[in-house]
């Protein structure tokens, strides 16, 4: 169900209307609009090509024997039995890698984490030893041949622990490290804060944590490396979401030449920021195909892609809000414990240890903000950047949107009230947060009462009122987020001194067909689809008509690739560059064919036309034709309009929405039933509004499982609690609503379209919602997530879990 | 993907035919009906069978029937069938209950009723809605056909009264007048195992409990039963307030232990509350009042 | 062992371990990649296919279990008509992302429509419980069963028109 609003002029109660996408005409203009995606022509049928879908001749299978201990020394690795099996080809330990320089691979965050361990485990689950079989059976069966001799140690797990007096080393392998600490950093003024907190009527505190959680795409990560032994050159499938990255990545990592690797990622089974990183399974093929000259596929299973690939979030937050008694806000603060786990991998700006969490003042008019972030080690998995977090902004948001509701609660104050009062209002864009953030554009209350429209809300409040008399449990959660997508620019933003921006180039063939090559990479954002559309939009040739190419990287462009809800931010803008570099061609190449000057032709409905003679006109198709053939060109063309660019952009975008969930609380199980999820988006202009919605619903699945069922604890020894499906619990369609979205739409000023990003806003923007309406549900001023039904029992008898322990 | 070790595979034809083969290979031979549980817990290689006997084939062991006076459920039948048995519904809707929140959809077309009892996962459902009822399993080796009550067949945790050589080949439950039955459980999410779970059968002369079977599962109920809950309400009246009383004499004696589906205090509760409801609706369905 | 298995219409013979999974027969060894798998645990559903006309997980059936049986997989779903109603539906309604679980999707709910050609977006949500989908959040999946469900019924308006 769909709400659009894009003139400014509410119709409170508009009733929800499904839009069914329509089939763009073969008629100009194309370009935006809802139409099916070219990519699901493959899919439906069962085509597509994911990495475990591909079979190269002679090629043989990798398997990871891993740590059972969370912190353990490694006495003795035996691998003979292993490497008698008659069908394992190379057995790889850590003492193997070491020999190649290879043992340890940088990070993306100033560090280093072991591809195979050679001297400690320090996580359960962490890489010991690779084996290189025929088949992938016998490799499985090999590592149960494999005899390492542990030597346990004690194990930092819980994070608050991490840097006491005499807490196990974890990195004693960095020289000179005495203790858990990886970082302090700080953002805002702390003396402004301090002063406005002083001077406040009310403050409200509250201590959160954001539990790890996991990504978990239906695929695995998996990686197919193969050395060609004559020409050197290393062509590596892998599932990653940033190619071009990777690639130079193992230039480094390898000390091979950057042109002889190619790094090809097929279909992306889902990504969600679990294939940024480059895992060790990775690297290990890489070895297993230079030690046996043939390709080397590797795929994780799914214990492994939760044990050991990044997980997400895992902040210990004590966060304060203030405000005038008449609830005016005026001041947040918070101070973070992070936990990165083992190695400090988060993928990230290199430039901000804490990502982006700085946004965190959010939606509203506040004056001061300031936040101090702790990174600590402990003896888990390494990561904490991914999952649809646009850089912690996840984070960030849970914590604004839980302090608001905090603060309402005690005060009783009504919690949308609140929020409408101090949202930043729309004569004030661009907007300049406390925490030195220029906002590019919104209009914050026309998108929160639209929310609440739709929602009925004062209605449910009445509802819930009367149910309270009844004894039934209902509740109402709100949240509204503001988004920063789109990194760089490269000047701030980089990933291992690589700057985030992102190229395209777009070749347009004599018949008028185009090619656009990206640097992104899509994990089923539809990138073929609304790519192709953008250039439909500026040149006026059919979307059908224009192939997306990806990656690859012999056939793309550089560029950081696809995360933190950048695509259309980053390589959108790149496209339409390009597209306009195009069209600037056309238009002379144009003029030389209709004989007038380029200064006498409109651009019209995608043709070039004389203006005042709608007869004397042509089309991208015509003027490519003449571009290669024998017409003599004016100065300024040299043939064919085929052009590249590079897009640095000048700021984030910031899509923001107001979400509103409504939950029943079954009082005598605690079980949580949602009932309802009102989305409205402002991502700004849309190109393909299906793919949008289809996004923002996929993100409000995700707010549902992070708030009710996703954990991931481990007991006191480190063992993962959430290592299998069984345990690691994923929303199915029976937990979620029927989505009910709406749209407002306030173009970003600096971006060539006016779109904003959109992937990740409902997985940033619906955790506070639906914890927000639990806790209203129960009457609880606060308990972390997950709430399953034994934590909300516990919670409405003051007696919450730590979620991120073992239940005992 | 994990997969599991290597083993020997036989295709039983017959149950005689099972049971020789189960002889002849001895104590790390497994069967394998629908495999939902054995399956998965080979790929883990904590179960490491050196041969599997299919008895997929086995038509003797399927079907739902009224066999003398009995609703008889045979061993193959698989989860989606029972769910779906009219029969069921008509005089055991405790076994729908169950049926309805059993793993999955695609699973329960797979899964059986003798693997999941034989299986005797502490947290199964139908282990408790048979206890409930009262049930019957009948057992064949090699000397013949016995059988078992329900609430004897469970030995401890993965373990059952079933032998080396020996097959369930049908679940019995007697069918008596007066009787209404519910299930009722709490999991994390659609298709986990019960956080907790409660079944209640009530057979009513009146308002009188004339007998009353109450399984639980997942709460480390002895047996998966309470009998003292039981006992205090056989030949009493059937009242909301002893129904409640009954629950919290179930609640004093389970011994749940805790993990992430809740602690200790939480299962215990559920014990009580669970038993509470199921009893509430297989009255109201005994009475023929259910909203 | 050798086993014959009925893929799509087509006998297959092959000789494989007793081991072998189904999903893993019909990825390598008929390189019908069009059934994935995502765990490891029967509870992701991405391996779904129908087994004599049954949804079933394909990574906890055996190969050797299936010999002598009638699969169907994703590359079944088309037929010489062209694409399924299943498979139109999610394209008009947009009900797949990344793909990655959508060939199971589709071949539980083409079963579920066999069964109930009329399914509510309960009997649809229900059906698809047992199957994980990270991308869409299901909605457009219901849309999508719902579509195909009403491009059957109104073919089967126009058969029954031209046999009237």
């Amino acid at each position: 169900m769909t709400t659009t609003d894009t003139t400014g002029v509410d119709a409170p109660g508009t009733a929800p209307t499904e839009v069914a996408p329509t089939q763009v005409c073969a008629s100009t203009p194309m370009g935006y609009g809802s139409m099916r995606r070219k990519e699901d022509a493959r899919f439906i049928r069962g085509q597509g090509r994911y990495l475990d879908d591909i079979a190269l001749p002679g090629m043989l299978h990798g398997a990871i024997l891993r740590s059972p201990f969370a912190h353990a020394r490694i006495v003795s690795i035996d691998t003979s039995a292993a490497e008698a099996h008659p069908k394992v080809k190379a057995v790889i330990t850590g003492e193997t890698l070491a020999g190649l320089g290879l043992a340890w691979m940088p990070t993306l965050s100033h560090d280093v984490q072991a591809v195979l361990a050679t001297d400690k485990v320090r996580f359960q689950g962490q890489e010991v030893a690779f084996v290189v079989a025929e088949d992938r059976y016998a490799a499985r069966d090999a590592l149960g041949l494999i005899e390492v001799d542990y030597e346990p140690l004690d194990a930092v797990i819980d994070a608050r622990t991490a840097l006491d007096e005499g807490a196990p080393v974890i990195r004693d392998d960095l020289d000179g490290r005495t203790d858990n600490h990886i970082f302090d950093w700080e953002a805002g003024d702390a003396a402004a804060t301090d002063d406005v907190f002083a001077r406040a009527d009310v403050v409200a505190e509250c201590d959160m944590l954001y539990p790890r959680v996991h990504p978990a795409p239906m695929e695995t990560c998996g990686s197919i490396a193969s050395m060609d032994p004559v020409t050197g050159k290393l062509v590596v499938y892998t599932t990653t979401q940033a190619p071009h990255a990777h690639r130079t990545v193992y230039a480094l990592v390898a000390g091979l030449p950057e042109h002889k690797i190619q790094i090809i990622a097929p279909d992306i089974g889902g990504g969600f920021g679990n294939k940024v990183g480059i895992y060790p399974g990775y690297v290990c093929a890489v070895v297993g195909t230079i030690v046996t000259g043939v390709p080397v596929k590797w795929v994780e299973d799914r214990s492994e892609n939760l044990m050991a690939t990044s997980f997400a979030r895992d902040y210990h937050m004590r966060g304060e809000i203030a405000s005038t008694k008449d609830g005016k806000l005026l001041g947040v603060r918070v101070k973070v414990l992070a936990d990165h786990g083992a190695f400090n991998g988060t993928a990230q700006p290199s430039k901000m240890p804490a990502g982006l969490f700085h946004v965190f003042s959010g939606s509203y008019d506040i004056a001061a903000a300031h936040c101090q972030v702790t990174g600590v080690y402990t003896n888990k998995a390494p990561g904490g950047v991914a999952y649809a977090c646009s850089f912690r902004i996840t984070e960030a948001v849970y914590l604004i949107e839980r302090l608001v509701d905090v603060l309402a609660r005690d005060q009783g104050w009504d919690p949308a009230e609140l929020r409408m009062k101090n949202l930043v209002q729309p004569e004030q864009f661009p907007y300049t947060t406390a925490l030195g953030w220029e906002y590019d554009s919104g209009d914050y209350p026309r998108t929160l009462q639209k929310a609440l429209d739709i929602a009925g809300y004062a209605e449910l409040r009445r509802e819930q009122a009367e149910k309270r008399e009844r004894g039934e449990l209902m509740g109402i959660g709100i949240s509204f987020f503001t988004e920063a997508v789109g990194a760089g620019p490269r000047k701030t933003m980089d990933i291992l001194g690589l700057g985030m921006a992102d190229g395209a180039e777009l070749r347009v063939h004599p018949t008028g067909k185009a090619v656009l090559r990206l640097s992104c990479m899509s994990q089923g954002q539809g990138h073929s689809t609304t790519f192709a559309q953008i250039v439909a939009q500026e040149l006026g040739i059919s979307p059908d008509d224009i192939e997306v190419v990806q990656g690859d990287t012999d056939q793309t462009p550089f560029g950081l690739g696809t995360y933190a809800s950048r695509s259309t931010p980053v390589s959108g803008a790149a496209t339409v560059m390009v597209a306009r570099k195009v069209r600037e061609r056309a238009k002379i190449v144009a003029a030389a064919m209709l004989e007038v000057s380029p200064d006498d032709l409109e651009w019209e409905k995608g043709r070039f036309q004389v203006a005042g003679d709608p007869s004397a006109s042509a089309a991208i198709a015509d003027i490519a034709m003449a571009a290669h053939s024998d017409l003599e060109l004016p100065d300024g063309v040299e043939g064919h309009l085929d052009a590249t660019c590079v897009y640095n952009p000048p700021n984030l975008t910031y899509p923001c929405g107001a979400y509103i969930c409504v939950v029943d609380v079954d009082a005598g199980t605690g079980q949580v039933k949602v009932r309802r999820f009102i989305a409205v988006d402002d991502c700004g202009v849309r190109i393909n509004p299906m793919i949008v919605e289809g996004q923002v619903h996929g993100g409000l699945a995700d707010g549902v499982g992070m708030a009710l069922m996703q954990l991931m604890a481990f007991d006191s020894d480190g063992n993962h609690l959430g290592a299998s499906f069984m345990d690691y619990l994923l929303p199915t369609a029976m937990e979620c609503p029927s989505w009910e979205l709406g749209e407002t739409v306030t173009p970003s000023p600096h971006h060539p379209i006016g779109a904003k990003g959109v992937g990740e806003s409902a997985t940033v923007g619906s955790p506070p919602a639906v914890v927000n309406a639990v806790l209203d549900a129960i009457g609880v001023r606060h308990a972390d997530m997950p709430l399953t039904p034994a934590h909300v029992w516990r919670a409405m008898r003051g007696d919450p879990i730590r979620t991120d322990l073992a239940i005992d | 993907m994990q997969v599991p070790a290597q083993f020997d595979y036989e295709r039983a034809t017959g149950v005689r035919h099972a049971i020789a083969l189960l002889t002849r290979y001895g104590p790390e031979s497994r069967l394998v009906a629908g495999g939902h549980s054995l399956i998965p817990m080979m790929k883990l290689r904590i179960a490491n069978p050196e041969t599997l006997i299919d008895i997929n084939d086995l038509d003797e062991l399927t079907g739902i029937s009224i066999t003398d006076g009995a609703l008889r459920i045979g061993a193959m039948v698989r989860h989606a069938e029972l769910l779906d048995s009219p029969l069921a519904v008509e005089h055991f809707p405790i076994l729908v209950d169950a049926e309805r929140v059993i793993a999955d959809p695609v699973v329960r077309n797979r899964g059986t009723i003798g693997g999941s009892l034989c299986q005797a996962d502490p947290s199964e459902d139908l282990s408790a809605a048979f206890t409930a009822l009262h049930a019957v399993a009948v057992i064949e080796g090699e000397s013949g056909r016995r059988e078992v009550p329900a609430r004897e067949f469970h030995t401890g945790p993965y373990q059952t009264v079933v032998g080396d050589a020996e097959i369930l080949v049908e679940v019995r439950v007697p069918i008596r007048t007066g009787s209404g039955s519910a299930y009722e459980k709490v999991e994390r999410r659609v298709g986990d195992w019960a956080v907790a779970a409660g079944g209640a059968a009530l057979w009513l002369d009146g308002d009188t409990v004339g007998e009353v079977g109450i399984g639980l599962t997942a709460v480390g109920a002895a047996h998966f039963c309470a009998p003292q809950a039981e006992d205090f309400l056989r030949g009493g009246p059937a009242t909301e307030e002893r129904f409640a009383e009954a629950g919290r004499i179930a609640a004093e004696h389970v011994r749940p232990t805790a993990d992430q589906r809740g602690p200790e205090d939480y299962k215990r509760h559920l014990a009580g509350e669970l038993t509470t409801r199921a009893l509430r609706r297989a009255a109201a369905r005994a009475r023929g009042s259910e909203a | 062992m050798q086993i014959t298995v009925t893929v799509n219409g087509a006998a297959h013979t092959r000789e494989v371990e007793p081991r072998l999974l189904l999903v893993h027969f019909l990825r390598d060894e008929l390189r019908l990649t069009g059934t994935h798998w995502g765990c490891d645990t029967s509870n992701c559903g991405v391996c779904v296919v129908q087994l004599d006309g049954q949804p079933v997980k394909s990574c906890t059936v055996l190969a050797v279990m299936a010999d002598g049986r009638e699969v169907r997989t994703v590359e079944g779903l088309a037929g010489a008509a062209g694409l399924d109603p299943v498979q139109q539906g999610f394209s008009d309604k947009h009900g797949l992302q990344c793909g990655f679980c959508t060939p199971g999707m589709m071949m539980t709910c083409r079963a579920l429509l066999d069964r109930n050609p009329d399914p509510s977006d309960t009997e649809i949500r229900v059906a698809i419980s047992g199957q994980i989908c990270r991308c869409t959040g299901y909605e457009n999946i219901v849309r999508s069963v719902r579509a195909a469900a009403e491009m059957e019924r109104a073919a089967r308006v126009e058969v029954e028109e031209v046999q009237a």
